[in-house]
C-alpha cells in the first residue's frame, strides 16, 4: 500500500466501506505515514464540520413569502 | 504532523434510513387535509432546504424559487408518497430536480451532470497540514457558514451537488446515484474529488500554523 492507494480507497476508508483486508492494510500504512494521517484525519474533518453545520436561518422576507405562497396554493386547491 | 490516529467516520445509519420520530405521524395527518401538519414540516425542514437549493443553484432568488416549489410540489404530491424513505429524503429529491432545473436555465451550457469529468488533476494532496483537533472552533458561527457556503460555491457544480447530498444530506451513495440519475461509480469518483477539493480549500482557514 503506498500514497497514492491511500488517496484512492480515502472515501471508502471513510465511509467504512472497505473489507477487512484492505483496511488493515491502509491502517497499516497510516501508522508509519504522517501525511497520509493528515489527509485522512482533515478530510473527515472537513466532512463532519459540513455535516454537522447548521443552516443559517431563514431571511424573514424568504420566511413570509414561502408561508404566502403555501396559502395561496391551499385555498386553490379547497376552491 | 498530527500524532493521532486516523479513524474513520463513527459507524451510524444514515438519516435516509431513520424515521425521525414523529414524522410518519405529521405526514399522515398532512395527507388526511390537516395543514397545520404540513406546516410543521416546513417549519422543520424550510433551512435545509433553502441551503441546499442555495449551494445547488448559487443565487439567492432561484434558491428562494426552488424551495417554494419543492414544498408545493411536495403539498400537491403528497397523496403520491409511499414512505418507504423518510418524507425528508423525498422531498430532497424533489428539491434537487428543482434547483437542477433552475441550474440549466441559468447556465445551459455548462451543467450536464452525467458528462464524464477528467479534469487532468492529480488526485494527491499538494499541502499537508494538521488542523488539530476542534479548528472550526475558531470561528463564530456565522463566519463559519460563511466560511463553508462560499468554499463549496467554488467547486464545479456536479462536485458540488454530489457532495451536498452524500456529506450534507447524509444520503446514500445508491440514493444520490437515483436522484441524480448517475451511476454508483460516477458518484464515487465526485465525492472523492469534492471531499478532497473542500479539504485543500478549507486548509487555508483551519491550518494550525496560521492560527494557533
Amino acid at each position: 500500500m503506498n500514497c497514492r492507494s491511500i488517496v484512492k480507497e480515502l472515501s471508502n476508508y471513510l465511509d467504512e466501506a472497505l473489507d477487512t483486508t484492505l483496511k488493515d492494510s491502509i491502517e497499516r500504512h497510516l501508522e508509519h505515514c504522517d501525511d497520509c494521517r493528515v489527509v485522512v484525519d482533515t478530510t473527515k474533518k472537513t466532512i463532519q464540520i459540513y455535516c454537522n453545520s447548521e443552516p443559517a436561518p431563514l431571511p424573514e422576507d424568504t420566511k413570509l413569502r414561502l408561508r404566502e405562497a403555501l396559502l395561496q396554493r391551499l385555498r386553490r386547491v379547497r376552491a | 504532523m498530527s500524532t493521532s490516529k486516523a479513524n474513520p467516520l463513527p459507524a451510524r445509519p444514515l438519516p435516509s434510513q431513520v424515521v425521525k420520530d414523529d414524522e410518519p405521524i405529521l405526514v399522515t395527518a398532512a395527507k388526511a387535509g390537516d395543514i397545520s401538519a404540513f406546516e410543521t414540516l416546513v417549519g422543520r425542514y424550510e433551512r435545509k432546504i433553502f441551503r441546499l437549493a442555495q449551494n445547488i443553484t448559487q443565487n439567492k432568488e432561484d434558491a428562494e424559487d426552488t424551495m417554494q416549489e419543492a414544498f408545493l410540489k411536495a403539498y400537491e404530491h403528497l397523496g403520491e408518497f409511499q414512505g418507504n424513505s423518510r418524507f425528508y429524503t423525498w422531498l430532497v429529491r424533489i428539491a434537487v430536480n428543482q434547483a437542477l432545473m433552475k441550474l440549466r436555465k441559468r447556465r445551459p451550457n455548462q451543467v450536464s451532470l452525467d458528462e464524464e469529468i477528467d479534469t487532468g488533476e492529480e488526485l494527491m494532496p499538494r499541502e499537508v497540514e494538521d488542523w488539530g483537533p476542534t479548528p472550526e472552533e475558531r470561528y463564530k458561527q456565522s463566519e463559519l457558514s460563511e466560511i463553508l457556503s462560499s468554499t463549496i460555491s467554488e467547486l464545479d457544480p456536479s462536485f458540488r451537488i454530489v457532495f451536498q447530498l452524500r456529506d450534507i444530506e447524509e444520503m446514500s451513495t445508491e440514493e444520490t446515484a437515483e436522484a441524480l440519475g448517475l451511476s454508483i461509480p460516477a458518484i464515487k469518483s465526485r465525492l472523492l474529488r469534492a471531499r478532497l477539493k473542500l479539504r485543500q480549500k478549507l486548509n487555508r482557514y483551519f491550518r494550525r500554523s496560521d492560527n494557533s
